[in-house]
């Protein structure tokens, strides 16, 4: 898809209307919208606050694409600026991280970002145009052929993976407040907006006394309790941040989030005990019935809480939500008269409008703080959050067991949406309940890294501005709205403390006796999900195939690979030089040196070359691929910034100019000519972006990206030099000297002096590598590896001699090992043959082997060069040498000749 | 081979012969593998441990054999092949892939080769879609997508291998290297080359990421070991259908090998080569002697067998020269008597000619200076003289400097099988001075 930026003709930006709000100090005064107007044609364009625009991008065909979150400008209106709420779009996702997708982006999505190192400021100026972006739920198609001019958001993205993304956050501008009010449920809870809140205040106070059940639910592995705790921390962070009202809200938070587990737990631990007490089915109907009235009951429940309750109205909103919607869905189901209900069972998710206007009252009234808009929004967003977060977690889980860590991510990211979707469906066609299964014990882990994730990525955003903050945080901070929940419910929550537990202890009863009603629905919908998932699965992982795109990939054996037999076949596997090992030993000061030379530069997001040089097999590119294991280990818990690390090797390229190509390629995903790649990186490293990440690129085999003009090499190094690249370079090559020898002067002076070089190994640092590979696996004695490292310290210092040699000894011990009197490890003599294997040379042997022919005719040629004192001869003057043959076999010539370079040599 | 009974005791003569030749064709022109490879058990064990060590547990590795000319590379590989597929596990996850060095000149066409033999996903029919370098990158992630327990492993065959190492930047090997040094897809590099010092051909990256295991097939083969050979050759295995030919004919092979002239011939052909090539050619050339009307190998055929191997191609194209020609051979061989074997010209020799017909004063030989340049010409197309490297083409054809090709005792040869060769010639030849 091409977007058409306007012909560049004088533009007038004007504000539209009075301000908004006057900040007095900083003299900035903010506006609803701004009038775009061409000069000449009579068209004007109305960007106002909420709508998506198009912002220009590092070239033409690929602007950015932002939400207006705040216009303002300062008092002269010489200066106009927009805060927005950026998006990825496909292009601008790192190739490597759109695989966590896991399927084909659409050509019109968008992804809601989320990440840090981001510019929300930017000028009105560049503003392009505004465009229509549509929310899609997760699992809805994309419309086809849709209308071109607008964009998808499915999914948001936070430079780390891809989450499902509220509608709410992506639709603009709601109707202002009046909106969510018809949506919330006009009978029994008709308004009171703090209820909510309150009752949940209520529910927490349950949690700090220590109920055995409660423990004893722990105990059977409630994964819920991990993450209803890790959410309570997360909660902290976010209060930490809001220096408003941090005292209040902090302790707010906890005792929100310690209710929320004390919810969370009951459902699931009840559940489970009763499935494995009373398998027995029983009929749809019944437990219908059953829960229904259980949950009527549960009603009056919160009816009686609301008479000791100082604002009745509002308990019994809880006995309504928490109640149902968590433990039994099939009640809040049956209660078709509240509207909040139906909208869960559409398209959209359900927060959608009254976040929205939750937001808008956010957005309007900062500082009144969380009093007004708290307890309505809360009330209607809880239920659809938690939902989705069960999912999110069951999902994990799925993922783990999957191959690699990022597939999980990506998988887990993806079904989610199709899962939320699979719920709505399931909540309104039938009683089932949608989200709630029972958890086996497995998913506890999935949940645990899960939460810590969510922890990080809390605090992320709180270092973030406050302005984003809010909106960015609700996608997956559920508990960053009931934190604003106004600390005057409080104390209403402290009164109800004790009815409350009283009423934990009621429900749990009750629990005991429906339990012959609850097991089969929870089996039966067990059972109808499956099969609606499977294919979700299947066709997920799997990027579909087009012609023009094919996937290398090698086909997959049939047969697994046979595991190590004995400690000799595990010690080949370990000295294979393909085996990465645990650490690189006798590389610490070379791996501390290029790890603190990059993280420094990533931390500053400045850009810096670095030259490392040494003989091959001394360790280069594995030690830098360790600092960059390591750095982006760092980056996944984010001590560093995240950063791109890309890889090329001159050796792996046709011609130096495909370096373009493939660094474009990898930085991008596009396809371009290697001259048209020149040109893209060089526009994308020279202007300055919002968003970008440092990106640190590694060239392997410098000394073969060298051209006449050495236009390859002058780019890369210059790249760094540039003040917005935030590029750092890597070189590796073999000779010391190279920037003196190859490079002109110019490209030599780019580089710069950061060199490094890489020694040959010692062969007591030979020693101690084999020693670290073999890792306690005694398969050689102690004086054979001396020998092995001494010999091989003394001709190169190459670690791959040293490994292939070991590894060659342990098969020839093998191959002896029917000898009696072997030991069973490698010793000196197993070591000394695979030496003599592959360092004596063959040439003995072969002119032994050689016919009596041209045994003469060797003869006749060293006979030739005594004569002439030189050591070249003609064919014609050695055979006149040789009398008594006249032939020579041409088919020999080459053999021979080989013979007659070696006698050079002799 | 054959379908019939052993109890058929008698077949008419020209059968028999028939199968002989086929069985003996066969086994000579290498198109059957032998079921055992003969003094090379030590490297075939060693290879076929090392494959199915990659096959099997998905270790990589790579090899290089090494050995002169008709040592037995291709036979001992194939062997290993053969007995490697045997195994059912091996069968159904090797993948295969045969390269020569003299087929595929160059990077590009490797590459497409390759992933045509791979039948990756850019492969329509037979078609290898993209230019090299998007070949590269494919072939290349391919590889690196796999890991050692879960892809097929890969053998990469590669005859004439030092052919390879003189390709662009030797990207190809490095980048297999690689692959058989890193963790990726498992792949098996075998090299056949006959290269002693294939490995100073190799830079000096590609060299360190070679695993550096060499299997040298020298023959180490003594005379008795030569003759023993050639009798197994020429022997006809057990189950021939009629046991009584097969009996006869293999004691006249055995009376044969014990011939003192046969033996001589032999032993004569062992000073020269011991390879299996030239063997088999001496007696392919004896089997084709074999009639029905002669059903047995005589020691006559292996001697005339024996000089049809050794003749001189060259000699005996001096046969089909005019007289001409000759005289001009000659006086080209008398130049080089003179200068010592610096070449010489057009003009030089046939001065050394027109001395020779001015001594002799007869003008039988006396012919026009085109006639001349035609001869020589004729001789320049026969490579019997070439011009000097050095000489540019912008000299007159007269002044074109030249070199015989051709030895003194090769034309003394020539000039006596001549048939009615002019005296005078002759002697001309003989004489020491021109």
């Amino acid at each position: 898809m091409k977007y058409f930026t306007r012909p560049k003709i004088r533009r007038v930006l004007q504000w539209r209307g009075e301000p908004i709000s006057l900040n007095r100090r900083t003299k900035i005064s903010e506006y609803e919208s701004l009038v775009i107007r061409v000069e000449g044609l009579p068209r004007t364009t109305v960007i106002n606050v909420g709508q998506h625009i198009l912002i220009e991008g590092e070239d033409e065909e690929n602007p950015y694409v932002a939400k207006v979150l705040r216009l303002f400008g300062d008092e002269s209106g010489t200066q106009k600026k927009v805060t927005v709420q950026w998006y990825s779009m496909v292009s601008e996702v790192p190739l490597s991280k759109l695989k966590l997708l896991g399927r084909e982006p659409h050509p019109q999505e968008i992804f809601y970002y989320q990440g840090p190192n981001c510019d929300d400021e930017v000028s009105a100026e560049s503003i392009l145009r505004p465009v229509k972006v549509k929310h899609l739920d997760g699992s809805a198609p994309f419309p086809d052929p849709g209308d071109p001019d607008s964009l998808y958001v499915k999914l948001s993205w936070d430079s780390k993976t891809f989450k499902v993304v509220d509608s709410a956050l992506v639709n603009p501008d709601p109707a202002p407040a009046s909106c969510p009010k018809p949506s919330l449920p006009p009978s029994p809870p008709c308004s009171p907006p703090a209820a909510a809140p309150a009752s949940r205040g209520l529910a927490r106070r349950a949690l700090p006394t220590p109920d055995p059940s409660v423990m004893r639910r722990a105990a059977l592995g409630e994964v819920r309790y991990s993450r209803a705790s890790a959410s309570a921390g997360k909660a902290c962070y976010a209060a930490e941040a809001e220096s408003l009202h941090s005292a209040t809200k902090l302790s707010a938070s906890k005792c929100l989030s310690a209710k929320r587990r004390n919810a969370m737990e009951r459902t699931p631990g009840v559940r489970k005990k009763l499935e494995l007490c009373s398998p027995e089915k029983k009929s749809m109907s019944h437990t219908d019935v059953l829960s229904q009235l259980l949950d009527e009951d549960l009603e009056s429940e919160g009816m009686l809480a609301q008479h000791l309750s100082s604002s009745p109205p509002r308990t019994l909103s809880l006995g309504h939500r928490l109640t149902p919607l968590k433990k039994s869905r099939r009640a809040s189901a049956a209660q078709d008269a509240s509207p909040l209900k139906e909208s869960t069972g559409m398209d959209s998710p359900p927060p959608s409008a009254a976040e929205d206007s939750s937001r808008e009252l956010l957005d309007k009234s900062p500082q009144q703080g969380g009093l007004v808009e708290a307890g309505l929004p809360t009330s209607s967003v809880k239920t659809p959050r938690r939902r989705n977060a069960t999912p999110r977690g069951k999902y994990a889980t799925r993922g783990q067991k999957a191959s690699t860590p990022s597939r999980q991510k990506g998988s887990k990211v993806l079904k989610e949406p199709a899962l939320g979707a699979l719920a709505e469906v399931d909540h309104e066609d039938s009683p089932m309940l949608p989200v709630t299964t029972p958890r086996s014990s497995k998913r506890k882990s999935a949940r645990l890294v899960l939460s810590r994730i969510k922890v990080q990525l809390s605090l992320l955003e709180n270092q973030q501005d406050r302005d984003s903050d809010s909106e960015e945080e609700d996608d997956f901070v559920p508990s960053k709205k009931e934190l604003q929940s106004s600390s005057e419910e409080e104390e209403e929550g402290e009164e109800e403390a004790g009815l409350d537990s009283d009423e934990d202890v009621v429900v749990k009863k009750r629990r005991h006796a429906s339990a012959g009603s609850r097991t089969p629905r929870s089996k039966q919908k067990t059972s109808t999900r499956t099969p609606r998932k499977t294919p979700n699965r299947k066709v997920t992982p799997s990027t579909p195939r087009t012609p023009h795109r094919a996937t290398p990939s090698i086909p997959s054996r049939s047969r697994p690979a046979r595991q190590p037999a004995n400690v000799l076949e595990e010690a080949r596997i370990r000295l294979h030089v393909s085996s990465v090992p645990e650490s690189l030993p006798c590389r610490e000061q070379e791996f501390q040196d290029i790890y603190s030379f990059v993280e420094s530069k990533i931390i500053d997001g400045t850009g810096g070359c670095m030259y490392i040089s040494g003989v091959p097999g001394t360790g280069k590119t594995a030690t830098v691929h360790e600092v960059m294991r390591c750095l982006q280990h760092a980056a996944d818990v984010d001590e560093i910034p995240p950063f791109h690390f890309i890889e090329i090797n001159g050796m792996k390229m046709t011609d130096p100019h495909q370096a373009y190509v493939q660094i474009l390629q990898k930085l991008t995903g596009q396809k371009a000519t290697a001259d048209h790649a020149a040109a893209l990186l060089e526009k994308r490293f020279s202007n300055p972006a919002p968003k970008r990440e440092s990106t640190v690129l590694l060239v392997d085999e410098l000394d073969l990206l060298w051209t006449r003009k050495q236009n390859v090499m002058y780019n890369l190094f210059d790249w760094p030099t540039r003040r917005h690249a935030r590029l750092v370079v890597l070189t590796i090559a073999n000779t010391m000297d190279l920037p003196e020898r190859i490079m002109i002067n110019r490209v030599a002076s780019r580089l710069g002096l950061t060199r490094m070089s890489f020694q040959p190994y010692s062969f007591k640092q030979l020693q101690q590598i084999i020693t670290s590979r073999l890792n306690k696996v005694k398969a050689f004695e102690e004086d054979a590896l001396q020998l092995v490292s001494r010999k091989v310290a003394a001709l190169s210092g190459d670690a791959r001699r040293c490994l292939d040699i070991c590894r060659r000894a342990t098969e020839i011990c093998e191959h002896s090992a029917s000898d009696p009197s072997a030991t069973g490890l490698v010793g000196m003599g197993h070591v000394m043959d695979a030496l003599n294997e592959m360092f004596s040379s063959a040439y003995i042997t072969a002119i032994k082997c050689a016919s009596v022919q041209e045994q003469i005719f060797l003869r006749a040629v060293i006979a030739e060069f005594r004569r002439l004192g030189l050591e070249e001869a003609t064919f014609q003057q050695v055979k006149s040498r040789r009398t008594e043959r006249r032939r020579r076999r041409s088919c020999r010539r080459s053999f021979l000749h080989e013979s007659i370079d070696r006698l050079k040599f002799i | 081979m054959s379908k019939r009974k052993v109890g058929a005791a008698h077949m008419p003569v020209g059968e028999c012969i028939t199968q002989v030749q086929e069985i003996l064709r066969q086994r000579f022109c290498r198109q059957r593998v032998p079921d055992r490879p003969g003094g090379v058990e030590a490297q075939h064990k060693h290879l076929l441990g090392l494959l199915k060590r990659t096959a099997v547990h998905g270790e990589s590795n790579s090899v290089l054999i090494v050995g002169p000319r008709g040592a037995g590379k291709t036979m001992l590989l194939k062997c290993v092949l053969r007995d490697l597929m045997e195994e059912k596990e091996v069968q159904k996850n090797l993948l295969q892939v045969h390269l020569n060095g003299l087929l595929q000149t160059d990077d590009r066409i490797a590459l497409k080769e390759i992933t045509r033999q791979l039948s990756l996903e850019n492969v329509v029919g037979d078609k290898v879609f993209g230019s090299f370098s998007e070949n590269l990158v494919f072939l290349l992630e391919a590889l690196k997508k796999g890991d050692r327990s879960s892809s097929r492993p890969v053998l990469f065959v590669l005859d004439e291998f030092d052919l390879f190492a003189h390709h662009k930047n030797q990207t190809l090997l490095y980048n297999l290297f690689d692959v058989s040094q890193s963790a990726q897809t498992p792949i098996a590099v075998v090299g056949l080359t006959c290269r002693l010092d294939v490995l100073e051909l190799l830079e000096k990256r590609v060299k360190s990421r070679f695993s550096h295991r060499q299997i040298h097939l020298l023959s180490s083969l003594t005379f008795p070991q030569y003759l023993e050979r050639v009798q197994t050759q020429l022997s006809l295995p057990d189950d021939f259908p009629d046991e009584n030919f097969a009996q006869n004919w293999n004691s006249s092979i055995k009376a044969v090998c014990e011939d003192k002239s046969v033996r001589d011939v032999l032993q004569r052909h062992f000073n020269s080569s011991k390879d299996h090539r030239t063997m088999n050619m001496l007696l392919m050339l004896c089997l084709s002697r074999v009639s029905v009307s002669k059903p047995t190998i005589k020691p006559a055929d292996v001697l005339e067998a024996s000089r049809m191997c050794f003749s001189d191609a060259k000699a005996n194209m001096l046969h089909g020269l005019s007289i001409l020609e000759l005289c001009l051979i000659i006086a080209m061989k008398h130049l080089n008597d003179i200068y010592e074997g610096e070449p010489f010209n057009l003009q030089m020799v046939h001065n050394e000619f027109k001395k020779f017909l001015h001594r002799k004063s007869s003008s039988m030989y006396n012919f026009e200076q085109p006639v001349i340049m035609k001869a020589f010409e004729h001789l320049q197309q026969l490579e019997l003289i070439r011009p000097v490297d050095g000489s540019s083409a912008k000299t007159q054809r007269e002044y074109q400097l030249m070199r015989l090709m051709l030895d003194h005792s090769q034309i003394m040869e020539a000039l006596q099988k001549y048939p009615q060769c002019p005296t005078d010639v002759k002697q001309w030849a003989m004489s020491a001075f021109g």
